[in-house]
Parts: structure tokens; C-alpha cells; sequence
């Protein structure tokens, strides 16, 4: 530890955030964090401002997962944290790494509910992987850190550090830790051997192994290694929503998404497999369905970084504790060694069974010629003109998850969405904290008309700031998956769904905002239009895609129902029960354009 | 609170630091694990405080609370003390009437249970006793029929008992880090 020299907490604080190789953060300033952004205006940090706290708590997260390093954002205490606690609890959930800095009223005036006091300390602990209240301007080095160190360690997640403004102010003997001391703080990152071993001995004995592979592959940056895994062993792979682009959608062992809105190949391999390899995924009720009746013949190998997901939803038959790539490269070697010994069990039944389903059960929709457009021709249309490494964020209902099945996602870390907390608005500041993390990389969102009006005034922050994210608005003019649910589960009563397409007109809002502001409503557009938003590189751009509102997603299961009972495309309800009967092959051909394999 | 097979005693041993009973109790509510009861005190380090917490669950739930109790930051470490493994002990203050006529049958009672008497009125007696949990239960119900006017109890405090294997996590085979 060097000393050098008094300074205040606030200095300390910022300089504290430089050592930690900070380089953007994003906020908004107030009262109680005013001693700290006048520092701020001294240091090499870029701070965003923000036009409301969620749009920079969201933004860090977007940020943090497009390029590994933790986001950074500050506000200031009572209302700007409370309006921070849904990008805690979204990035809590979907564990990514967040490191939120919040004002807080003078120490000695905690609990008098001081102006714009609120218990933050209190609120955000269970949203938070850990967080702390600065008593003393001499713990803030210390303190910050391990704010660091716990974010990015171990199970990544979202931590919170509240700075009272006195401390801010009193003087410090400045210091940097050389390290961490924390006892009760010490993450596993190697696997057991013997567990390893175990493990390596169902994979080669397994006749119909799945790799369930989820967000950890990508936590862990191991999606080169799930790659080398598969490829020796020739196992098809899974990807959930949280793991899409961790394993190439183009690969041939690659079967896409599972789960509710998962295509049927991937949610039956799961089903009917006797070996799930689940790696860094935690058997989410939207992948598992009805847990009891889930994969009921599958023994599982569970690699996770967080011991408290073994054994929480699906008891393993082998747990292994640890960091997702380095099991995984060890079970290459340990699987290596095990086929040296006896050569693996033939899958190649199995293989075909999968294929056959993906030749008989594709994703489906129909775009007719002169049709109402529909919002997965959007996104195809979309992928096949931006450039592979195109970053993707998207907010929460159908166009997610039509984001997520359409959309082919070949590279790790250019898909970005709200999985576990659901948030929409994610979609705007995560696009445009992922922009701001890779200014390299083209960045699009697709967004739902409702999911942009939660956020869409971060779009001020982008143009001000010139980080020229493009976001696509599938316009169905609905609450669209609320809408779906309504209309199969509700006997079509609709119950405050409807949102009106012109209400706001968004392009016009859109160029309010310092946007380009696009509108696109037939097929026959689509693309000039999107080509057009691609040529724009110094402001943000919007397009208004008037979808047709009737569409729904498929496959669906229902939720609190078995993944055996996959709901269709209507169009495709024939087919299965041929399949059941056997007859699959025959009526394999499928002529329709659009029909999509994946 | 006689012997029940779903009672679990965990030691916790934390760092005694502000909040870490508030992160407990919070994760408690949180995960919808119950507490039956809960003692804290310092122990013999003054970094560190020790938690006795009695939880009501089966042994599958009970392997996710200690797990995650694990994760949480302030938290060393967690042994579970098995029933027949520890030694267990409670303290209980209560307030009896005893009114002349049936003053010597109550300090009678008391004293076959090594009850001390620590306040005397006109018509009423505080005793405390101490032992284990069921000895408690036992006096509570035989002193009953003269009239409780109030009782409290401290909840367990636990150790292991001496010379035998270490303590370990029965109920957690998968736990580890
Ligand atoms: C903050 C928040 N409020 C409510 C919901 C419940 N919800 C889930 S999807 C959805 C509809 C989203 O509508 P839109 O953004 O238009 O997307 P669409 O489903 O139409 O594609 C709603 C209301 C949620 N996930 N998040
Ligand atoms: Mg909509």
C-alpha cells in the first residue's frame, strides 16, 4: 500500500474507479453525489448522462456484456436509487457484472429522513451480490476494490457501494490495496477431478446426449472451449436464451433455443435425452416446464460456478463446482482419456432422430406476398443485412423471442436481452451501452412498441452523446405477448392490451429526440429501409415497423405444462401427428419459402 | 419446541460487521426459508460473531439455505450441529403465580428442575432455568397448571460435543467453495 497525500472521499472515490481501469460510466448527478462529480470533471473517465437512472443502470448491463468488463453507473440517493433498483435486480438475475454508486444523505443523518433519504443499503440487498455503506473516506479504496472483485468474480453480478455525502467531503491519507481480504469471499474455480472424471464417463457412455448449454458459456468466456467439447465429442448443443451465440447457430450440431418459446428440435433433444451436460445454466422454469415431467430420462452433469444451483430445481448426478471453461477444458482432456481407453457409445441414431425432427419441425411463419408484414420477416431481413458481428439487444415480449428464434447468431457476446427479470425497456440503453462498449461493432435493437416507450427518451442520451445505436420497433400496436397470452389461455378477452399504432407517432418522436426517424409498412421495403438506417453513422436511428398484430410465437408451451406438449405453428399440427405414428419421412418435403430450419 | 425431526441448528460463524443479521434474516424471508429461532452473540475473536439459527425445513431445502447462506459475503462458515452430535442449550425466564397456598409446590417443582428463583413478589415468582430445549418444554408444561404470567425464551445457543468427528454438513453432500 503507497500513500500519497490527503484528498477527500470524493477524490478518493473517483480515483479509486480509475484504478480499477474505469473508463465510462453512466449517471446522473443530485444532491447527495454532488461532492463526487466535481472530481469527475478532472478525470479521465467518460460519464454518459442519462435521462432517467434506469436508462444507466441498463446501460451498464449492455455494456458489461458486450465486452466482459463490468458497467459502471452513479446516481444520486432517495428517488435515483430506488429508479437504479430495477437494473440491479434485471442484472442480479441474469448475473452480469455492475458495479452502482449511490449518493447517500450525510452519515450523521442517516435515519432521519433527511430530504431524499431512503434506506438504499436495505432496498437493494436482495438485488444485489453484495453491497456496502461508507462509513469512513479511509475504507473507500478498500471498499471499491471489493465492489470490483465481487462483481466480476465467482457467479458475476450487479453490487452497489452508498456513499453519504460527509464522507465524500472528510479528508483521506489516499492508498491503494494491493489486494483483497475477504474470508468469507472465495469462489471455486476448479472443478473436482474426480468429479471431472465421473463426468467424462457418462459422456462417452451416453446414447442420446444434449449439451444444455446457458449464459455461464458466456460468463465464463468459454465459448471456444463448449466448441472444442462438442466437436470431439459430437454432441448436439443447445443455447438458451441467456447462452444464444455461445455456441454458432450455423454449426450442424447446433440446435438453437430450448424452452417456451424454444423450436421443438431443441426443447425434444432435452425431453427425450438420458444425458443433459448442462453447462453454466440453472433450469430456468421457462426451459424446464413442468420441472417434475422434465428430460425424465436424462442423468445430469451440472457445471456451475455457483454451488447453490446444484441441486436447486434438478438434482445432479454429478455436480461439478466451477469456472465453465476451465471443467470444460478439463473434461476435453478427461474425456479424451476415457475414449483411449473404449471408444464412445455410437450416436449417430440419435443424431438422425434430432435432424429428422428438424426437417419436420422448423420454425415457421408465412410472409405473403402483399401480406401485412410480418415481424420475423423483419428480423431475417435484418440479419441478412448487418454484418455478422452486428450486436443485438432487444427488449421483453414476442419481438424478443422472435429476436432471439430468427435471428442466426454465429459469435459470442451480440446478443444482449433481459432473460431472468423480463425488464421491459431493457432494449434502448442496453443497445446503447453495448455501443458505447464496442463503437467498433454495428449495434441494433429490435424493441416492441410498448417495450420503447418505457425507455425510448435514452434515445436524447445516444443523440446528445453520438452513439448512433438503430433500433427496429416491431409496431403490432399491442402489449403483443400479453396479448397472445389473452387470446389462447383467456378465451380472447382482451384486457388493456391494445397500445393504438400512431400514438405515439414514432418517427416524429424519434426525430424529437436528434434521431432519424424511419417508417416501414410492407415486405417489399423492408430491406431499402433497413439499408438506409445502415448508412446512418452519426445519429441514432429508429424505425417503425407496422407488424401485423395477429401474429403469435411458436412453438409455445404453456406455461406449467410438460415440454412433451410443444404447441405448433397451427400450419405444422398435422406433421406431429404423422410423426407420432411414425410417418415422419414422407412428409419431411416441405415447399413453403419461408420455412426455416434451424 | 420439544425434539423435531425437521429442526436443524446451524452454527453460522460471520464477521461482525454492521447489517450481517439483517442479511441473514433478508435471505431468509427471500428464499421463504423459516427461522424457529436465532441467537447471536460475540465469541471468543472480536472480528467475528457466531449465529445459532434453528430451521424448520426438510433436508432438501434445508442444503439450499445453507448453500445459499454461503454466499453471502459476511458468512465464514457453516456447520450444522446434529441433534445427538452437539450439546444444546436454552435459557428460560418465566413468571409464575404463587399465591401463598401454592408458593411450596412451585419452588418444589422448581427446584427438581434446578429452576433458580430470581424475583419475588406478593403473589407471583420469576424463575430461570436453564438447560436443554426439552428439559424447558418440560418444566414450561408441569409449571402450566399454576398460572403462567409470562415466559421467554432465549432460543438455542449449540456446540459440538468434544472428542468426536469434526462437525459437518449432513444434510449437504454437493456443497463446496
Ligand atoms: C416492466 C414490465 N412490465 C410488464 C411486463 C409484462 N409484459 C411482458 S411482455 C409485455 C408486452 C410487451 O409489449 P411490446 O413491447 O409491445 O412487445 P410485443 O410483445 O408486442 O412484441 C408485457 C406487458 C414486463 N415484462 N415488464
Ligand atoms: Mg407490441
Amino acid at each position: 500500500m503507497k500513500s500519497t497525500g490527503k484528498i477527500t472521499g470524493a477524490q478518493a472515490l473517483i480515483r479509486s474507479l480509475e484504478m480499477e481501469g474505469v473508463e465510462v460510466m453512466f449517471g446522473l448527478p443530485g444532491g447527495a453525489i454532488l461532492p463526487v462529480y466535481d472530481p469527475l470533471i478532472d478525470s479521465s473517465i467518460r460519464h454518459i448522462l442519462v435521462r432517467h437512472e434506469q436508462g444507466a443502470g441498463h446501460m451498464a448491463s449492455g455494456y458489461a456484456h458486450a465486452t466482459g468488463r463490468p458497467g459502471v453507473a452513479m446516481v444520486t440517493s432517495g428517488p435515483a436509487a430506488t429508479n437504479i433498483v430495477t437494473p440491479l435486480a434485471d442484472a442480479y438475475l441474469d448475473s452480469v457484472p455492475m458495479v452502482v454508486i449511490t449518493g447517500q444523505v450525510a452519515y450523521a443523518s442517516i435515519g432521519t429522513d433527511a430530504f431524499q433519504e431512503c434506506d438504499t443499503v436495505g432496498i437493494t440487498m436482495p438485488v444485489t451480490k453484495h453491497n456496502w455503506l461508507v462509513t469512513d473516506a479511509s475504507d473507500i479504496p478498500t471498499i471499491i476494490r471489493e465492489a470490483f472483485h465481487v462483481a466480476t468474480t465467482g457467479r458475476p453480478g450487479p453490487v452497489l457501494v452508498d456513499f453519504p455525502k460527509d464522507v465524500a467531503n472528510q479528508m483521506m491519507d489516499w492508498y491503494w490495496p494491493d489486494g483483497v481480504d475477504m474470508p468469507g469471499y472465495k469462489p471455486t474455480t476448479k472443478g473436482h477431478p474426480k468429479q471431472v472424471k465421473d463426468a467424462a464417463k457418462l459422456v462417452v457412455s451416453a446414447k442420446r446426449p444434449v449439451i444444455y448449454a446457458g449464459g455461464g458459456i458466456l460468463k465464463a468466456r468459454a465459448a471456444e472451449a463448449l466448441k472444442a467439447f462438442a466437436e470431439l465429442t459430437g454432441i448436439p448443443v443447445v443455447t438458451t436464451l441467456m447462452a444464444r451465440g455461445a455456441f454458432p447457430d450455423k454449426h450442424e450440431l447446433c440446435l438453437g433455443m430450448p424452452g417456451m418459446h424454444g423450436n421443438y428440435t431443441a426443447i425434444t433433444a432435452l425431453q427425450q435425452s438420458d444425458l443433459l451436460i448442462t453447462l453454466g445454466a440453472r433450469f430456468d422454469d421457462r426451459v424446464t416446464g413442468k420441472v417434475g415431467a422434465f428430460a425424465p430420462d436424462a442423468k445430469i452433469i451440472h457445471v456451475d460456478i455457483d454451488p447453490a444451483e446444484q441441486g436447486k430445481v434438478r438434482r445432479p448426478d454429478v455436480p461439478i463446482v466451477g469456472d465453465c471453461k476451465q471443467v470444460i477444458e478439463e473434461l476435453i482432456k478427461a474425456t479424451k482419456a476415457e475414449i483411449a481407453k473404449h471408444p464412445q457409445a455410437d450416436i449417430s441414431e440419435w443424431l438422425a432422430t434430432v435432424r429428422q425432427w428438424q426437417v419436420d419441425f422448423p420454425l415457421y411463419y408465412e410472409q405473403e406476398e402483399g401480406g401485412t408484414l410480418k415481424p420475423q420477416f423483419v428480423i431475417e431481413k435484418l440479419r441478412e443485412n448487418t454484418p455478422e458481428d452486428c450486436i443485438l439487444a432487444s427488449g421483453v415480449g414476442q419481438h424478443q423471442m422472435w429476436a432471439s428464434q430468427h435471428w442466426s447468431f454465429n459469435l459470442p457476446y451480440t446478443w444482449i436481452n433481459s432473460g431472468g427479470l423480463g425488464t421491459m425497456g431493457y432494449a434502448v440503453p442496453a443497445a446503447i451501452g453495448a455501443k458505447v462498449g464496442r463503437p467498433d461493432r454495428m449495434v441494433w435493437a429490435v424493441d416492441g412498441d410498448g417495450c420503447f416507450q418505457m425507455t425510448a427518451q435514452e434515445l436524447v442520451t445516444a443523440a446528445a452523446e453520438k452513439i448512433p445505436v438503430k433500433i427496429a420497433i416491431l409496431n403490432n400496436a399491442y402489449l403483443g405477448m400479453v396479448r397472445q397470452w389473452q387470446e389462447l389461455f383467456y378465451e380472447e378477452r382482451y384486457s388493456e392490451v391494445y397500445l393504438s399504432p400512431d400514438l405515439p407517432d414514432y418517427v416524429k418522436w424519434a426525430e424529437a429526440m436528434g434521431c432519424v426517424g424511419l417508417r416501414c409498412d410492407n415486405a417489399d421495403d423492408v430491406v431499402a429501409t433497413i439499408e438506409k438506417a445502415n448508412a446512418i453513422t452519426d445519429r441514432p436511428v429508429v424505425i417503425d415497423f407496422r407488424t401485423d398484430y395477429r401474429e403469435k410465437v411458436y412453438p409455445m408451451v404453456a406455461a406449467g405444462t410438460s415440454n412433451d406438449d410443444v404447441i405448433l405453428h397451427p400450419a405444422l399440427n398435422g406433421k406431429k401427428e404423422a410423426s407420432r405414428k411414425g410417418g415422419a419421412a414422407e412428409q419431411a418435403e416441405s415447399t413453403d419459402q419461408s420455412n426455416k430450419e434451424r | 419446541m420439544s425434539f423435531n425431526a425437521r429442526h436443524h441448528i446451524l452454527s453460522v460463524l460471520v464477521e461482525n460487521k454492521a447489517g450481517v443479521l439483517t442479511r441473514v434474516a433478508a435471505l431468509f424471508s427471500r428464499r421463504a426459508f423459516n427461522i424457529v429461532s436465532l441467537a447471536v452473540s460475540p465469541t471468543e475473536d472480536e472480528r467475528f460473531s457466531r449465529m445459532t439459527i434453528v430451521v424448520d425445513a426438510d433436508a432438501s431445502p434445508l442444503e439450499q439455505i445453507v448453500k445459499q447462506l454461503n454466499k453471502l459475503i459476511p458468512v465464514i462458515k457453516i456447520s450444522e450441529i446434529a441433534h445427538d452430535e452437539g450439546v444444546e442449550r436454552e435459557m428460560m425466564l418465566l413468571t409464575v403465580k404463587a399465591p401463598v397456598e401454592s408458593r411450596s409446590q412451585v419452588t418444589d417443582l422448581s427446584s427438581i428442575f434446578d429452576a433458580k428463583i430470581v424475583d419475588v413478589g406478593f403473589e407471583a415468582l420469576t424463575m430461570m432455568v436453564v438447560g436443554a430445549p426439552d428439559k424447558l418444554d418440560a418444566f414450561s408444561d408441569l409449571i402450566r397448571p399454576f398460572g403462567i404470567v409470562e415466559m421467554q425464551r432465549t432460543g438455542r445457543i449449540a456446540m459440538p460435543k468434544l472428542a468426536r468427528q469434526p462437525t459437518k454438513l449432513r444434510a449437504v453432500k454437493t456443497a463446496r467453495g
